[in-house]
């Protein structure tokens, strides 16, 4: 097992972490922090599988920059997002009743 | 030669930010002038496609590999023409929509201007790594247009879209790591002979990642359940912005990824199972559009529905003739154009019947045919595009679509079209009905301005003439 194998796998297990706690996770913080792993994750196979022959690529390394830039754009949102919701429900989660189902008015 | 590519990206990006800098009073000139500028630079654009063929734009002067190109065929030039076209009648209306309400305005305008320019970028995006960036500023920015409103249910609705968003676009960029790992290339135009010559199994894999990424923006079924609330709870012409154009750029990449970039290794069972999805969403939206009391909520829901219709285009035009493929694909971008011309009106004339009655409720809107007959036949007009009535442009669409299905001999997509097209009737009719019973004594009707039922108006007509003149469109698509 090379070295950019073990970063793939380790980034993949990061991912579907990250998935699994965005899914899953009702705090809304939990969330977030979710896909930030998620994020890291996925920074992680982009970095590690480009390796060639031990010699960093820097595609790659630019890739995830602009990449970390959009994350922290988009946690910014959704903790801005978040907060508004506290403000408003007094509650860091999403309310449960909607959530998962279609709405069937009658 | 001018070259309006940079300046596609460019002119919304420039008043976007100086309406945020002159604030709601100044800027609801430049997004009009703006759109003007950019509407022409696409019909221009379109004709030196038509005339010269794809066109490509090296940023910088740099160019792929080391810079960012950026690349204009027959289908970027459709859906640049869709998005200038659509956003130009929905500023008017906005304008009178808002009007009173500085403090959304002050929002709106940047918001939508950053929401094109994303948008102008995407189509125009020739790597699979830009489309990621420009998905991601398109999210934020429609995100943003959603909890315009304020208030728990639309700040609700956004924090779902969000989350939805940024799942979507994840799986989408862990695809791209892990062709960038196969290929060492992020380039469309480098990618597609690679893939051609040697596909391994991680390349599906990757492919897979970035159509469910995909899927998940687009809302199909099983995918749309943040949809409703997102677009029934944002002020109407963000609906409409993003019923008519959001999801279409989404949908726009699947069909570069399916048709494009992983052509030798798409199968007909996974084409299958798109179209699956695409018929479930046809029933299951078109029901529960009809089981709507609320008349921004059944449009959403119609929206579900008629994406299903985009979504057949998969097992129509894979492992068939090439003659039925092309009969399917123009069928299909026919849908993409005309949904988007025919929800944006039918959204803007419900957002005007909710301002003139002051309810939002289906049962609210009697006495509409009397007091507000232009804006009721707007959504009739829309009504038919979607129900796929002649000589509507969802007419045009659904026929090809039906043609390719019955020479391919996929009788069962038939069916999903004709039961899905009796249930958009029922809905459609179902409000009709309710506009055309008699005024309540108790009910109140404001006056509207003009501009929020003559620009709307022209949406709903635009949608129709596309029957008539689909032709334009399909040869423009022939360009490439």
């Amino acid at each position: 097992m090379n070295a950019a194998l073990v970063y793939a796998l380790t980034g993949t297990a990061l991912f579907v972490l990250g998935v699994a706690g965005l899914i899953l996770q009702p705090h809304l913080l939990r969330k977030i922090l979710a896909f930030n792993i998620m994020g890291s994750g996925i920074f992680l196979v982009m970095v590690g599988l480009a390796q060639r022959a031990g010699t960093p690529d820097p595609v790659p390394q630019a890739m995830v920059l602009t990449g970390i830039v959009v994350a922290i754009a988009a946690t910014a949102l959704a903790l801005a997002l978040a907060r508004q919701l506290l403000d408003m429900s007094g509650e860091m989660r999403l309310p449960e009743e909607k959530s998962g189902k279609d709405r069937l008015d009658v | 030669m001018f070259d309006p590519i940079p300046w596609l990206i460019l002119s919304p990006l420039i008043w976007a930010t100086l309406a945020f800098v002159h604030g709601p009073g100044q800027g609801g000139r430049l997004p009009v002038a703006g759109l003007i500028l950019q509407l022409a630079l696409a019909a221009m654009l379109a004709q030196q496609i038509v005339a010269g063929g794809v066109r490509v734009y090296a940023v910088g002067g740099w160019g792929a590999p080391l810079g960012i190109d950026l690349m204009a065929d027959g289908l970027s030039a459709v859906m640049l023409l869709l998005t200038q076209t659509v956003a130009l009648p929905l500023v008017f209306y906005a304008r009178a929509y808002f009007a009173g309400h500085a403090n959304s305005l002050r929002y709106f305008w940047p918001l939508t201007g950053y929401l094109l320019a994303a948008m102008n970028a995407l189509f125009l995006s020739a790597d699979v790594f830009n489309i990621y960036v420009t998905l991601e500023l398109l999210g934020l920015a429609a995100v943003g247009l959603v909890a315009l409103a304020g208030g728990a249910g639309p700040i609700t609705a956004a924090m779902r879209y969000l989350l939805a968003a940024l799942l979507g676009s994840g799986a989408y960029l862990l695809g791209v790591a892990l062709l960038y790992g196969v290929y060492g290339s992020v380039s469309l135009a480098a990618l597609i002979p690679l893939i051609a010559a040697d596909a391994p199994a991680v390349v599906s894999l990757a492919a897979a990642l970035m159509l469910l990424g995909l899927m998940l923006k687009t809302a199909l079924f099983p995918f749309h359940i943040w949809l409703p609330p997102a677009h029934g709870g944002a002020p109407a012409p963000v609906s409409a912005l993003l019923s008519a154009l959001v999801i279409k750029a989404s949908f726009y990449l699947i069909l570069r990824l399916w048709f494009d970039l992983f052509e030798p290794i798409t199968s007909v069972a996974a084409a299958q199972l798109l179209g699956a999805l695409g018929a479930a969403a046809i029933l299951w939206g078109s029901f529960l559009a009809l089981r709507q009391t609320h008349l921004k909520m059944l449009v959403a829901y119609s929206t579900v529905a008629q994406i299903g219709y985009l979504f057949l285009l998969f097992p129509l035009a894979t492992g068939v003739s090439a003659e039925v493929a092309a009969s399917a694909w123009q069928g299909g971008v026919l849908q993409v154009v005309a949904h988007g011309l025919a929800k944006a009106a039918m959204f803007a004339a419900v957002g005007a019947m909710i301002i003139a009655t002051g309810r939002d409720e289906i049962s609210g809107i009697a006495g509409v045919a009397a007091r507000l007959p232009l804006t009721l036949f707007t959504f009739a007009l829309a009504g038919v595009t979607i129900m796929g009535l002649p000589p509507s442009g969802g007419f045009a669409a659904k026929w090809l679509l039906l043609g390719a299905a019955q020479a391919s001999g996929q009788w069962w997509w038939i069916v999903v079209m004709v039961v899905g097209g009796l249930l958009s009737a029922a809905y459609i009719f179902k409000v009709l009905r309710q506009a055309f019973l008699p005024v309540e004594e108790t009910a109140n009707f404001k006056l509207l301005p003009r501009m929020l039922e003559w620009p709307v108006l022209l949406l709903a007509l635009a949608s129709l003439v596309l029957g008539l003149g689909g032709g334009e469109v399909l040869s423009l698509l022939g360009a490439t």
